[in-house]
C-alpha cells in the first residue's frame, strides 16, 4: 500500500558507525550475495566483464574528505542503503502499490511481482537506496533483509542483516530504534547518532555515529612532556644506576 | 535527472494534445464533421501518443494497469485515472461533434477542465518530488499549464490567445529558469547534510563507492550537457515563444507560416524539456560529489 | 492495510559445507550454502578461530571467482611465440611426459638448472619438500619481494613477527600505534581488533603518509615522509631513554640488554656477545658484582654492568644502546625536517605511550613460573602496541626500520605482556631454532638439507667453494645476506643474464611474474621472451601453474591448470602458516566442497603425481610405486618427524593433538569439526611465552618444538655483528671489496636508520614517492576476474597530494606524466587532501593486460587502469661504478617496492584515450565472459 501506516510496531535499521568503518566493502558483497540468492529477482550485472561493467547494489560505500579548518584533511567511509525512513517518500509515490512499509517493523519493501519499474520511488528518494534492476526491470532495495531476520531456517544469532553479520569491523548495527531501551537506540543516544538530510523530512530510522575527533592529544596538552632524567649517556649511567638500586 | 526521451515525448505531447483537446472543449474552433475529426484526431494522438511513450520509461510495461491502484496517494495514478476519465469524456463529446454535429458544452467544460487537471497531475508528479529541488516548486505546475495552454491554442488556432501567451510562456519560462538555479542552494541540502558530516568541515567526495556508474548516476546525477545550457535556453525560448510570436504578429498568412509556428514551438518545447530535466538536480548527485 | 504476505522462513540451503577462503591469505573459515550441489552463498563461519563469523568482500565474492569465465580447463601446451597466448589443450598424462621429459635430464646431470618459484603458495612445507627431494637449491616463495624485512627482523629480534604470525592483545590494549599498514594478511583479524578498540575507546594512531582504510579511522594521523619510520621510531626512543621510561626490569630478565658485548678491539670477537665457559650469554649479576650466566636462578642481571679486561672495558648491550640512542642525531628537533613530523608531535606521541605503558599498566592476578624456575605473582601488562607491514618493510632500510619498532616495542616492555603484542604459535622460536639455508648440490640426489633458513653468519651462506652465489637468486650471499625468504623478484632477470649461471626449466606457481609482481614488467616481459643467437629461448623452458588466465599464462609453454580453492585439498599447516591465535594452536583445511567440472588438478597433487613419476625420494615408495595418490593422502599420511604431521588434530586414534600416528580419518574429522583444530592455550601460559616454562612445556607437547627452548631477545643482533666483523677483515669468508663498506655501515648490530636509496635514485631530480596500496575488496590480479569486486575497483587513478594538484593546476579528468629514473607512465590523476605532501599513490594491481582475465580489450582495467610497476626497476640506477646495485633491502634482498622516486608532470590527454604504456594484447586461451549475469542458483 503506498499509503504509510500511521505507526508500526517496531522501527526495526541499521545504525552506522562512521568512526569505525573502514571501508572494505564487506557489507555491499555480503549484500550482493545473499540478495542474490534471496529475496525477489537476483541483482543482475550488466557487461560484467566487459567495458562498462554495472549491476545492481542494495548498499554501497562512498568515501569523503572532510577539511577542517584547522589541521589535516579527514577521510570518511560511508556506507549506505535505505534508511526505512517514518515518512517515505517513496512509498507514497508508488503508483502500483508495490513499495510499501511494514506495519509490524516499519521495513520498507517493494513487492516486485506488482512493480512497472516506473523509477518514481528511487526519483522520490533523497539517498539513492533504489536501484532498478536493468534484468528484471523492477525497484530493488535494501530489505533489511527481512527474509534473514525472522527466519527459522536460520540460528538464533544468525537472524540479523547479511551485511551486520558480515561487518569484519563491527560497525553496522541492527535492532529497533523505536525501542529506547534497545542496544542500537542506546549507542545513539551515546554517540550522538544523526540523521542524513533531516530537512527532507524523511524521518530516516537508520542513524549514523559521527566520527569522534580526531588528531587531538590523549593525553593533556598542558601535561609537561617526557621530564628529562639526563641529557646525555653519562648523567644517564648515573640514573640507571640509582633506579636499578631502587628496583 | 536524465533527460529520457520517453519522459520528454510523454510530457511534451500529452501536454500539447490535452491542451488542444481543452480548447476544443471549449469549443474554440467550433467545428464539426470532418474538420472536426482532423482536431481531434491530432488532440487525442499527441494525448495518446504521449501517454503510450511514458510505458517506454517502465521496466514492466505489461504490468503498467497496476498504476491506477494508489490514486489516494500518488500523482501518477491520479495522472492515470485523470488521462482515461479526460479521454472518455472528451470522446463523447468528439463523437457528439463529429458523427451527431452536436455539441454537448457542458460536457466540453467538463472535458477542458479535466485537460487542465490532467495536465496539472502530470506536473505533479515532478512537483511533488522533493528531491530535485528545481521541480518542487509552485512554478512547476504553471509552466506545465502554460505549455499545455499555449500550445492548445496554436493547434486551435487561437491566434488572439496564443499571442500573449507566447511572450508569457517565454517570460515565465526565463524567469522560473533563473530563479530554478538557486532553488538547490536554498533547499538547505548540500554535502554536508548529506553525509552528516558538514559540522565537521569542508566535505568532499574522495572516492565513489564503484570506479564505473550505476543507475543512481545515470538516472539522477545527470551532468552531460549541463554545460551547454546557456545556449539551449535562448534557442529554446527563441523557437517556443519569440519565434512563433514574430510569426503571427508579422506574417501570419496562412497554413505554412502556422506550421512553421507549431514546428518551432514543438522544438522550443522538446529544448526546453530536455533542459528540464537535464537541469534538474537531484540531492542523490551530492553522494557522488555532483555538486 | 492489506500488506503481501511473506515467507519469513525462506530455505536458506540444502547443506552448509565449511572450509577456508582462499580469496586472500587470510584463511578464514567459511560456511559455503549449497544448493542442487551448486555454491549459492558464502558467508563466515562464526565459530573459526580466524574471522569469528565475519568476512571481507573477497570472500563474499567468492562465488563470482569459483564461477569466474577466466577459469583454466585443461592442460595447455603452448603452440604460438611465447607471450601470445595461443595454446592447445592437451591431457594430463602428456602434460606429465612433457614435464618430466624436461626435468628428468635435468635432475640426473644439474639439479641447479631447475629453478622452482612458488609464488602466493600456502603449502611451503610441501612445495619445499618436492624442491629438496629434487636436489635443486632454487627454491622460494614469494616472501622476498613481499615483507620479508618485517618477517626477518621480527624473528631475528624477538624470535617472531607481526604479519600474521603475532598479534596486539585487541582486548587490553591502550593505544595502538599502527605503521605502514593498508590491509595487510591478517585482513579481517586487524578489522575486527580496531572494532574492539573502538568500542573500548582506545587511542588508535596511523602512521601512514596516505590517510585511508585503518588511517581514516584511526583518532590520529601521522603523515609521515615515506621512508623516514626508523628516524621517527628512533626520535621516539630517544624521548623515553631521555627521560628513563624504560621497562628496565623487562630489559634486564627477557632481553640481551644486560649481557655484556666484547669491546676488545684487537679482538676476533670484538663486537659480539660474551660466553662463558657453558657457551651461555654472560651478565654481570647484580646481587654480586660479578659475572654470571643469564639464565642462572634468582640472577638479578646488571643493566649497567661492565668489566674491565686485559685494557678493554666490556660494556652491556643497554650502555651501547643509551650512548646510541641519547644522541642529538635522534633528537625529535633533528628529525623533524626529515620526517615531516613536528616535535612536538614526536615528543607527545613518546610521552603518551610512556603515559600508557608505565602509568596505566594493567596487571593480571595470574601466576607464571619463568625459565629460570622464578615463580611470579602477577602478569604485568604495558598495554601499548603496535602492528606494521609493509609500508615500513618495503624499503631498502625496512630491514632497520622493523628492527627499531621492536626495539620500541621491548624497551616499553610490551611484547609477550598483556595490552602488549604478543606472538602466535609455532612462535615464539629462537632465529637460532630455525633451519639454516642449504644449497649442497648432488646429481640425481636431493638437497642436503631445507632451502631457506636463518643465517648467523658468514659461514652460513649459500655460497660455492669459489665464492659465487649458490642460488640463481643470489640470496643468502654478501649482496643480501640474510635473505631469509629468497628473492623471487630477481629470478627472472638473472636467469636472463646467466647470472650467477644459467637454468633450463623456470617451474612456477601462483605468481603473476609476466604483471604485477614483477618489478620493471615490460623488462621482466621482454626477458622471458628473448631469444639467443640460435633462436632459442635465453631462459629455455617455463612450467606454470594457474587457475585463471592471468598475464603470466602467456609466458608459459607448459601449463598445469589448478582448481578453484573450493575443489580441492589444502592444509594451512603448523609446518609452515598456520592460523593460530595468541591464545591457541589452529590449523585448518580446505577440501573439494565441489568437484571441478573440468580437466583441472590440484596443484599439489599434480606435484604428487610429478614427483612420483620423476622418481623423487619422498614421493615414491620403496617399490618405486607412487605414494600419495593425491595431496589429501599426503596431509593424512605424511609424517615430518615421528608423530608430527601437517595436521595437529585428531592425530593417531582421532583424540590426539599435536603428536600422534598418522589417522587415516582425520580429513573427516576436521570437516565435522567446521575444517580446522584448535588447542587452546592455557591462561597461565598466554603471556611471557618465550620465558613461560609452562607455555615451552606445551609446546612440546603438541610436537611445535621437541625440546624447551627459552630465550632471551635480541636487541643486540649478533648475526649482523658477525657480518660487519667479516666486513672489517676478520675470518675467513670475506665480502668483495665493493660491499665492504655498506656491510659495515649498514648492519650495525643495534637498530639505525639511514636513507633508503635516496641519492641513488635521485631524490634531487624525482622528488615525490610513488606508492601502492592494496584495496580491502580486491586481492592483486585475481579480483579483477570477478564480476562483483571489479565494479568496485575497475581502474585506479593516480592520487596526488593537494600540493602537487595545485603545482600543476590539475584539474578533474586530467593525466599526468610520471617519470621515474627507470621509466615513464602516462595516467589519470585524481586529488586526495589527506595524504603527505610529496606522495602520490595509486592502487596496486588494477591495471590488467588486454586478452588477460577473460575481460574484453575495452575494459576499464586494460584501457585506464595501470601498473606504477614499469617505473620500477630490479635494479638502482647505475651509480657510475659500473656495478648495478639492486633495489633491494642490503641485509636481506627485501624488493625496494617504496622507494620509488617520480616527477608528475601534467600531460595531455593521450590519444588513445588510454594508459601508457599500452602494451598489445595476449590473446586469451579461455575467451571473455557472458555480457549479462543474473545469478540465481535455487529455485
Ligand atoms: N607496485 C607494486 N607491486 C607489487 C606490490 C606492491 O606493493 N606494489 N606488492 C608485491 C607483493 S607484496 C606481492 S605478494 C606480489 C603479489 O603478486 P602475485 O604473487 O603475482 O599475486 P597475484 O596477482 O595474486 O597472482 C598470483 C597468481 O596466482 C593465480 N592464482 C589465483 N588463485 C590460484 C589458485 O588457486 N591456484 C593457482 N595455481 N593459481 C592461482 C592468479 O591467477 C595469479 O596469476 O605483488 C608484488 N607487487
Ligand atoms: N585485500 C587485500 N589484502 C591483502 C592483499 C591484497 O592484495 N588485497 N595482499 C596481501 C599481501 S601479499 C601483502 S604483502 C599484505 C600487505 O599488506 P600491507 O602492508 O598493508 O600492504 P600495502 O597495501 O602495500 O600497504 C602499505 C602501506 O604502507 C604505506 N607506506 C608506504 N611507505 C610508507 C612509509 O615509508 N612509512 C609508512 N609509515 N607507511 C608507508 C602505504 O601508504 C600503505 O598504506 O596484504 C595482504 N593482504
Ligand atoms: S563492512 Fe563494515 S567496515 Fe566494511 S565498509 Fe561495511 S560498514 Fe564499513
Ligand atoms: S531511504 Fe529512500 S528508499 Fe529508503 S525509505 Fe527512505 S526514501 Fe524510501
Ligand atoms: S518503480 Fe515500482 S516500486 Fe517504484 S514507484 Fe514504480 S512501481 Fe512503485
Ligand atoms: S540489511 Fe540486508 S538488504 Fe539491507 S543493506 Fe544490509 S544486507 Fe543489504
Ligand atoms: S580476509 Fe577475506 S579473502 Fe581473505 S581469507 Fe578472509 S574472507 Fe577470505
Ligand atoms: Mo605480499
Amino acid at each position: 500500500m503506498t499509503q504509510l501506516p500511521t505507526s508500526t510496531e517496531k522501527k526495526l535499521g541499521l545504525v552506522i558507525d562512521l568512526d569505525t568503518c573502514v571501508g572494505c566493502h564487506a557489507c555491499v558483497v555480503s549484500c550482493k550475495g545473499w540478495n542474490t540468492e534471496n529475496y525477489g529477482a537476483p541483482l543482475s550485472d550488466q557487461n560484467a566483464y566487459g567495458a562498462d561493467p554495472t549491476g545492481t547494489f542494495l548498499n554501497r560505500v562512498h568515501s569523503f574528505e572532510v577539511q577542517p579548518e584547522r589541521g589535516a584533511a579527514q577521510t570518511i567511509h560511508f556506507p549506505k542503503s535505505c534508511l526505512h525512513c517514518e515518512d517515505a517518500p517513496c512509498v507514497t509515490v508508488c503508483p502500483t502499490g508495490a513499495s510499501y512499509k511494514r506495519v509490524e517493523d516499519g521495513i520498507v519493501l517493494v513487492n516486485e511481482t506488482d512493480c512497472i519499474g516506473c523509477g518514481l520511488c528511487a526519483w522520490a528518494c533523497p539517498y539513492g537506496a533504489r536501484e532498478m534492476d536493468q534484468k528484471e526491470g523492477v525497484m530493488k532495495k535494501c530489505t533489511l533483509c527481512v527474509d534473514r531476520i525472522y527466519n527459522e531456517n536460520l540460528p538464533e544469532e544468525d537472524r540479523q542483516p547479511a551485511c551486520v553479520r558480515t561487518c569484519p569491523a563491527g560497525a553496522r548495527h541492527f535492532g529497533d530504534l523505536g525501542d529506547e531501551t534497545s542496544d542500537v537506540s542506546k549507542l545513539v543516544a551515546e554517540r550522538g547518532g544523526i540523521d542524513l538530510m533531516p530537512e527532507q523530512g524523511t524521518k530516516p530510522v537508520n542513524k549514523y555515529l559521527p566520527p569522534r575527533p580526531k588528531d587531538e592529544a590523549a593525553i593533556d596538552v598542558l601535561a609537561p612532556f617526557l621530564e628529562p632524567v639526563a641529557e646525555e649517556a653519562t648523567g644517564f649511567l648515573g640514573w640507571l644506576d640509582r633506579t636499578l638500586e631502587k628496583l | 535527472m536524465h533527460p529520457a526521451p520517453s519522459i520528454i515525448a510523454f510530457t511534451v505531447l500529452s501536454g500539447l494534445g490535452f491542451g488542444l483537446l481543452g480548447f476544443l472543449g471549449l469549443g474554440k474552433p467550433d467545428v464539426s464533421g470532418f474538420t472536426a475529426f482532423v482536431f481531434f484526431f491530432i488532440g487525442f494522438g499527441l494525448a495518446i501518443s504521449g501517454l503510450i511513450s511514458s510505458t517506454f520509461h517502465l521496466g514492466n510495461p505489461q504490468r503498467a494497469l497496476k498504476a491506477f491502484s494508489q490514486w489516494r496517494t500518488s500523482w501518477l495514478s491520479r495522472e492515470g485515472w485523470l488521462s482515461v476519465a479526460t479521454l472518455i469524456v472528451m470522446g463523447i463529446y468528439a463523437i457528439g461533434i463529429i458523427f451527431f454535429h452536436t455539441r454537448f458544452a457542458i460536457l466540453g467544460i467538463l472535458g477542458a477542465l479535466l485537460c487542465l487537471a490532467t495536465v496539472f497531475a502530470t506536473s505533479m508528479i515532478y512537483t511533488q518530488i522533493k528531491t530535485v529541488p528545481r521541480w518542487n516548486h509552485w512554478s512547476t505546475p504553471v509552466l506545465f499549464l502554460l505549455y499545455s495552454i499555449t500550445g492548445g491554442a496554436l493547434l486551435s488556432g487561437q491566434v488572439w490567445i496564443a499571442e500573449p501567451l507566447f511572450l508569457l510562456l517565454g517570460a515565465a519560462q526565463l524567469v522560473f529558469w533563473m530563479f530554478g538555479d538557486n532553488l538547490f542552494a536554498d533547499s538547505g541540502s548540500n554535502m554536508g547534510t548529506a553525509t552528516g558530516l558538514g559540522s565537521l568541515g569542508k566535505v568532499r567526495l574522495f572516492e565513489g563507492p564503484h570506479s564505473g556508474g550505476n543507475y543512481l548516476t545515470r538516472e539522477m546525477v545527470h551532468v552531460v550537457g549541463r554545460k551547454h545550457a546557456v545556449k539551449l535556453r535562448v534557442i529554446s525560448v527563441f523557437c517556443l515563444a519569440l519565434l512563433p510570436w514574430a510569426i503571427f504578429t508579422f506574417f501570419n498568412f496562412g497554413h505554412a507560416w502556422a506550421l512553421l509556428a507549431v514546428i518551432l514551438h514543438l522544438i522550443g518545447a522538446f529544448v526546453s524539456r530536455w533542459l528540464f530535466f537535464a537541469q534538474a538536480e537531484h540531492t542523490v548527485g551530492l553522494y557522488y560529489g555532483a555538486r | 492495510m492489506n500488506q503481501p504476505k511473506l515467507n519469513l522462513s525462506p530455505k536458506v540451503s540444502d547443506e552448509v559445507r565449511k572450509t577456508t577462503c582462499y580469496m586472500c591469505a587470510c584463511r578464514c573459515g567459511i560456511n559455503v550454502h549449497m544448493k542442487d550441489g551448486k555454491v549459492a552463498y558464502i558467508e563466515g563461519n562464526r565459530d573459526h578461530p580466524v574471522n569469528q563469523g565475519v568476512l571481507c568482500a573477497k570472500g563474499s565474492a567468492g562465488i563470482m571467482q569459483h564461477n569466474a569465465p577466466s577459469r583454466l580447463r585443461a592442460p595447455l601446451k603452448r603452440v604460438g611465440e611465447r607471450g601470445s597466448g595461443e595454446f592447445e589443450e592437451i591431457s594430463w598424462d602428456e602434460a606429465y611426459d612433457i614435464a618430466a621429459g624436461w626435468l628428468k635430464p635435468i635432475r640426473e646431470t644439474a639439479p641447479e638448472k631447475l629453478a622452482f618459484f612458488t609464488g602466493r603458495d600456502q603449502s611451503q612445507s610441501f612445495t619445499s619438500m618436492w624442491a629438496q627431494a629434487f636436489g635443486t637449491p632454487n627454491y622460494a616463495a614469494h616472501g622476498g619481494f613481499c615483507s620479508v624485512n618485517m618477517a626477518a627482523a621480527g624473528i631475528y629480534t624477538m624470535g617472531g613477527a607481526f604479519w600474521e604470525f603475532g598479534q596486539p592483545d585487541w582486548d587490553r590494549t591502550k593505544m595502538f600505534m599502527l605503521f605502514g599498514v593498508a590491509e595487510d594478511h591478517d585482513s579481517n583479524p586487524i578489522k575486527m581488533g580496531l572494532g574492539k578498540l573502538k568500542k573500548r575507546g582506545a587511542k588508535v594512531v596511523g602512521v601512514n603518509p596516505i590517510r585511508s582504510g585503518y588511517n581514516a579511522v584511526a583518532d590520529e594521523w601521522v603523515g609521515i615522509n615515506p621512508g623516514t619510520d626508523g628516524l621517527f621510531i628512533l626520535a621516539m626512543v630517544h624521548e623515553l631513554f631521555k627521560a628513563g621510561k624504560i621497562d628496565l626490569n623487562y630489559l634486564a630478565m627477557f632481553t640481551n640488554a644486560p649481557v655484556l658485548v666484547n669491546g676488545d678491539e684487537k679482538s676476533e670477537d670484538f663486537g659480539l656477545l660474551m660466553r662463558d665457559k657453558d657457551n651461555k650469554l654472560m651478565v654481570i649479576d647484580r646481587a654480586t658484582g660479578k659475572p654470571a650466566a643469564f639464565d642462572k636462578k634468582g640472577v638479578k642481571p646488571d643493566l649497567a654492568g661492565s668489566v674491565r679486561d686485559a685494557g678493554w672495558t666490556h660494556k652491556t648491550v643497554f650502555q651501547h644502546m643509551a650512548e646510541k640512542y641519547l644522541d642529538p642525531q635522534y633528537a625529535p628537533e633533528n628529525v623533524a625536517e626529515k620526517t615531516g613530523i613536528a616535535a612536538e608531535t614526536i615528543k607527545r606521541l613518546a610521552a603518551e605511550l610512556a603515559d600508557v605503558a608505565f602509568n596505566q599498566a594493567i596487571e593480571l592476578d595470574i601466576e607464571w613460573t619463568d625459565f629460570r624456575g622464578e615463580t611470579h605473582s602477577k602478569m604485568t601488562g604495558r598495554p601499548v602496541s603496535f602492528h606494521s607491514m609493509r609500508g615500513i618493510s618495503a624499503h631498502a632500510n625496512g630491514f632497520q626500520t622493523c628492527r627499531a619498532l621492536h626495539l620500541l616495542q621491548i624497551i616499553l616492555g610490551s611484547v609477550e605482556v598483556p595490552g602488549g603484542f604478543r606472538f602466535k604459535p609455532p612462535y615464539p622460536k629462537p632465529p637460532e631454532a630455525h633451519p639454516k639455508p642449504h644449497c649442497g648440490v648432488k646429481p640425481g640426489q636431493p638437497l642436503d638439507g631445507p632451502h631457506l633458513g636463518f643465517v648467523h653468519g658468514p659461514d652460513d651462506l649459500a655460497l660455492k667453494e669459489d665464492g659465487s652465489p649458490a642460488r640463481i637468486d643470489k640470496a643468502f650471499t654478501w649482496d643480501n645476506p640474510m635473505s631469509a625468504h629468497g628473492l623471487m623478484h630477481m629470478v627472472i632477470s638473472n636467469a636472463h643474464a646467466g647470472d650467477p649461471y644459467k637454468i633450463d626449466t623456470l617451474f612456477m606457481y601462483m605468481a603473476n611474474m609476466s604483471w604485477n609482481s614483477s618489478m620493471n614488467t615490460r623488462g621482466v616481459i621482454d626477458m622471458l621472451t628473448d631469444k639467443d643467437e640460435n633462436g632459442d629461448y635465453v631462459i629455455p623452458r617455463i612450467i606454470y601453474s594457474d587457475a585463471y588466465s592471468s598475464e603470466m599464462v602467456a609466458y608459459a609453454d607448459l601449463i598445469l591448470p589448478d582448481t578453484t580453492y573450493l575443489e580441492r585439498h589444502d592444509c594451512i599447516s603448523l609446518l609452515d602458516r598456520p592460523i593460530c591465535e595468541a591464545e591457541a594452536a589452529a590449523d585448518a583445511i580446505r577440501w573439494p566442497v565441489v568437484e571441478p567440472d573440468r580437466d583441472v588438478k590440484g596443484f599439489q597433487s599434480a606435484l604428487c603425481d610429478l614427483g612420483a613419476k620423476l622418481g623423487l625420494p619422498g614421493f615414491v615408495n620403496e617399490d618405486g610405486s607412487q605414494k600419495y595418490a593425491d595431496y589429501g593422502d599426503y596431509i593424512t599420511n605424511h609424517e615430518r618427524r615421528p608423530g608430527v604431521g601437517p595436521l595437529m588434530g585428531f592425530r593417531g586414534n582421532g583424540d590426539e593433538t599435536g603428536r600422534g600416528a598418522p589417522n587415516p580419518n582425520q580429513l573427516d574429522r576436521y570437516i565435522e569439526n567446521g575444517g580446522f583444530a584448535m588447542a587452546h592455550i592455557a591462561e597461565d601460559h598466554q603471556f611471557y611465552k618465550p620465558w613461560n616454562a609452562g607455555y615451552q612445556d606445551w609446546a612440546v607437547k603438541i610436537g611445535i618444538y621437541d625440546a624447551p627452548q627459552p630465550y632471551v631477545f635480541n636487541l643486540w643482533s649478533e648475526p649482523m655483528r658477525r657480518f660487519q666483523l667479516a666486513a672489517e677483515g676478520h675470518g675467513t669468508r670475506q665480502p668483495p671489496d665493493h660491499l665492504r663498506e655498506r656491510i659495515k655501515t649498514k648492519m650495525d648490530p643495534l637498530p639505525i636508520w639511514y636513507d633508503a636509496n635516496e641519492a641513488e635514485n635521485k631524490a634531487d631530480e624525482y622528488p615525490i614517492t610513488a606508492l601502492t596500496q592494496r584495496p580491502m575488496a580486491m586481492y592483486h590480479s585475481w579480483g579483477t576476474q570477478n564480476a562483483w569486486l571489479r565494479q568496485i575497483h575497475g581502474r585506479n587513478p593516480l592520487y596526488v597530494s593537494q600540493k602537487v594538484w595545485d603545482a600543476n593546476g590539475f584539474a578533474e579528468g586530467d593525466w599526468a606524466r610520471v617519470t621515474s629514473p627507470h621509466g615513464e607512465i602516462t595516467v589519470p590523476v585524481a586529488l586526495q587532501a589527506a595524504l603527505n605532501d610529496n606522495t602520490v599513490w595509486t592502487w596496486n594491481a588494477i591495471g590488467k593486460r588486454k586478452g588477460a582475465w577473460a575481460l574484453e580489450e575495452d575494459a576499464p582495467e586494460a584501457t585506464k587502469g595501470f601498473l606504477l610497476n614499469h617505473l620500477i626497476h630490479e635494479l638502482l640506477p647505475p651509480k657510475g661504478d659500473g656495478l648495478r646495485w639492486s633495489n633491494s633491502d642490503p641485509i636481506t634482498g627485501q624488493a625496494a617496492w617504496f622507494d620509488l622516486k617520480v616527477r608528475v608532470e601534467k600531460a595531455p590527454a593521450p590519444s588513445d584515450g588510454e594508459s601508457q604504456p599500452n602494451l598489445k594484447p595476449i590473446s586469451s586461451p579461455v575467451g571473455t565472459g557472458p555480457e549479462n549475469l543474473a545469478w540465481k542458483v535455487g529455485k
